[in-house]
């Protein structure tokens, strides 16, 4: 994901002079190029978020539009009320984009895991909340970031992702994309973890469930139509997430079906409150937080037999 | 080159008008019935000098692309921003009767998208110099050496960790486009800087911060205007003027007395304030 951004936000600049790239001393190599094409456009910030924030935003300020990179709890947290004040009350085209969605750090330790960045950003009035789940969907919410005009946070994983995008598609701003139809249950996901949620699909469908999924690339505004259309639909909805369960996509989602007029069995996967603090991979820490092919199924199976 | 810009003022004509801007400011207090009048009086001679002397700026057009920009970092003196962007006509006088009441049209702290001239959003300290230090860079990227940017801070905005951030990084960006004046009226809200959290010595912290610095005295307008109008002071350094100023300048009972930091005059102490300053109309 990282490498696909990278490229669409080389393409993006190699047209518009005005596209600059600001990191806090991340990214090894990475771009190289663009440092090397764009002379004075990569600008490093050191190692000192909440300065790169306020910059970016009196870049924006004189008509520039600057992408800030870094690792997601740096970015976002270290450097929040500079993202509230600088860039969300000035209302300013800053692209906020963060790489190590959720538990991509894996063993690097919860210092490095973002389980709550969703949670803080979506709460901030003028701010957009993009994640995506592929590579071919970080092409297009980075395009998108530029013909959006606001604050916006696009949420990246790390790099290697496999593509879950088999072909081209229409990608918009608060636009949910259904990636497979069905009508007993919708599991509606965002992120890398949209995999787990695929593949669950297909198996519920090998014992005759049929289960929609939607990708919620775009946490706020979201797709609330998308949501009660699932509820009318389909009845069962479960969220997951590669977040906490607390003010993510499944707490966004919570919202909207809390004001749908008739109930419908509804679950959150996710991150239970918690720090991860076990030493291991990615995957290791899915596992421990029962973030897996498997606890989907189980979770919806349970939600459908109620 | 914008032809009707402000005339240059002189320095007796200058130190005049921050006097009658203080009066305003005690008219604006009084009215709304609190306001940071303490720090607006600190730091009002010198806005006096950047709006109606130093700046590059127009203010029927104030988007235009050739100006210089203030910063006003320490927002909660905006009664010193929004008396001088009234006096030279951003919006009408009478828009400074709408400071700090309800539906008016003046916040306790600037806003920028609703007060014409207000560059920034501030009320948050350690803002206004990062800020400044984008803008900075955009110019220089642009290669638009001709504007300036100042950034006006307080010395308790120095507690920041934020404002060394930013300071680091405009010497290593080599920014002489960038001008930080630092209101130095040795209070924060709660007392004196020098007790709570000391930031001294500031001056030697800049500079060995790689920046180019100045102290003045920050109520005797011609070094305000010296310095000011020496800016940059180094090529290739950011300037830091360092203002020597009191907190409360002007009435005599508010001077260094921190309850005057954020307050109103009650009837018998405005009728003084005001005496005091229109003696000094008159000298």
């Amino acid at each position: 994901m990282r490498n696909a951004f990278n490229n669409e936000l080389y393409d993006i600049a190699a047209s518009n002079p005005d596209v600059l790239l600001l990191t806090s001393d991340i990214g090894f190599q990475v771009f190289d190029r663009f440092r090397d094409d764009f002379y004075g456009r990569f600008i490093n910030m050191g190692v000192a978020e909440s300065n790169m924030i306020g910059v970016a935003a009196g870049l924006a300020l004189s008509g520039k539009l600057p992408v800030v990179y870094t690792i997601i709890p740096f970015l976002t947290m270290r450097a929040y009320e500079q993202i509230r004040v600088d860039v969300c009350i000035q209302n300013l085209p800053v692209k906020i984009v963060g790489v190590g969605g959720g538990l991509a750090y894996g063993t690097l330790g919860p210092t490095h895991h973002s389980i709550e960045d969703v949670a803080i950003l979506r709460a901030l009035p003028n701010m957009t909340v993009v994640v995506p789940c592929d590579p071919l969907e970080s092409r297009k919410a980075t395009r998108a970031a530029f013909e959006h005009h606001g604050p916006i946070y696009v949420r990246l994983g790390k790099n290697g992702e496999p593509p879950l995008y088999e072909n081209d598609y229409e990608f918009q701003i608060g636009r949910a994309v259904t990636l497979r139809y069905g009508t007993d249950a919708t599991i509606i996901v965002a992120g890398p973890v949209t995999k787990l949620a695929l593949e669950a699909s297909v198996r519920l469908d090998q014992v005759g469930i049929s289960v929609r999924v939607l990708n919620m690339h775009t946490i706020k505004p979201i797709d609330q139509d998308a949501i009660r259309q699932a509820a009318r639909d389909t009845g069962a909805i479960v969220t997951v997430e590669e977040h906490s369960v607390i003010g993510g996509l499944g707490s966004a989602v919570a919202e909207v079906l809390a004001e749908v007029p008739a109930g419908v069995p509804f679950r959150r996967l996710g991150i239970n409150d918690s720090f991860c603090y076990g030493v291991g991979s990615q995957d290791y820490h899915f596992q421990q937080q029962g973030i897996t092919v498997e606890a989907i199924n189980s979770t919806l199976l349970h939600l459908l037999d109620d | 080159m914008n032809t009707e810009l402000e005339p240059k003022r002189d320095v007796d004509w200058l130190a005049r008008k921050a006097t009658e801007m203080r009066i305003s400011i005690l008219t604006m207090v009084c009215r709304a019935g609190g306001g940071h009048i303490g720090g607006a009086f600190s730091i009002i001679d010198v806005m006096t000098a950047l709006y109606f002397r130093v700046l590059t700026h127009d203010p029927k057009d104030p988007l235009w692309p050739e100006r210089d920009r203030l910063l006003f970092s320490k927002g909660h003196g905006c009664l010193a921003l929004y008396t001088v962007l009234a006096e030279t006509n951003y919006f009408t006088k009478d828009k400074l009767k709408g400071f700090c009441v309800d539906g008016g049209t003046l916040a306790g702290h600037p806003e920028r998208h609703f007060i014409p001239g207000v560059e920034v959003t501030a009320g948050s300290l350690g803002h206004g110099l990062s800020l400044g230090v984008g803008m900075a860079l955009a110019h220089k990227i642009d290669s638009r050496s001709s504007r300036h940017v100042f950034a006006v801070l307080s010395d308790g905005e120095c507690n920041e960790g934020s404002v060394w951030e930013a300071v680091m990084s405009a010497s290593q960006f080599k920014l002489d486009g960038l001008t930080a004046i630092i209101d130095s009226n040795k209070y924060e809200s709660l007392g004196r800087v020098s007790e709570i959290m000391n930031i001294e010595p500031l001056a030697e912290k800049l500079r060995s911060f790689g920046w180019a610095v100045c102290e003045i005295d920050g109520h005797d307008m011609s070094q305000i205007v010296d310095a000011l109008e020496r800016v940059p002071v180094e090529s290739g350094k950011p300037t830091a003027i360092v203002a020597h100023t009191v907190k409360g300048k002007g009435v005599s009972f508010m001077e260094n007395v921190p309850m005057w930091h954020y307050r109103a005059p009650n009837e018998q102490e405005a009728d003084t304030a005001f005496s005091e300053l229109e003696a000094a109309l008159d000298q």
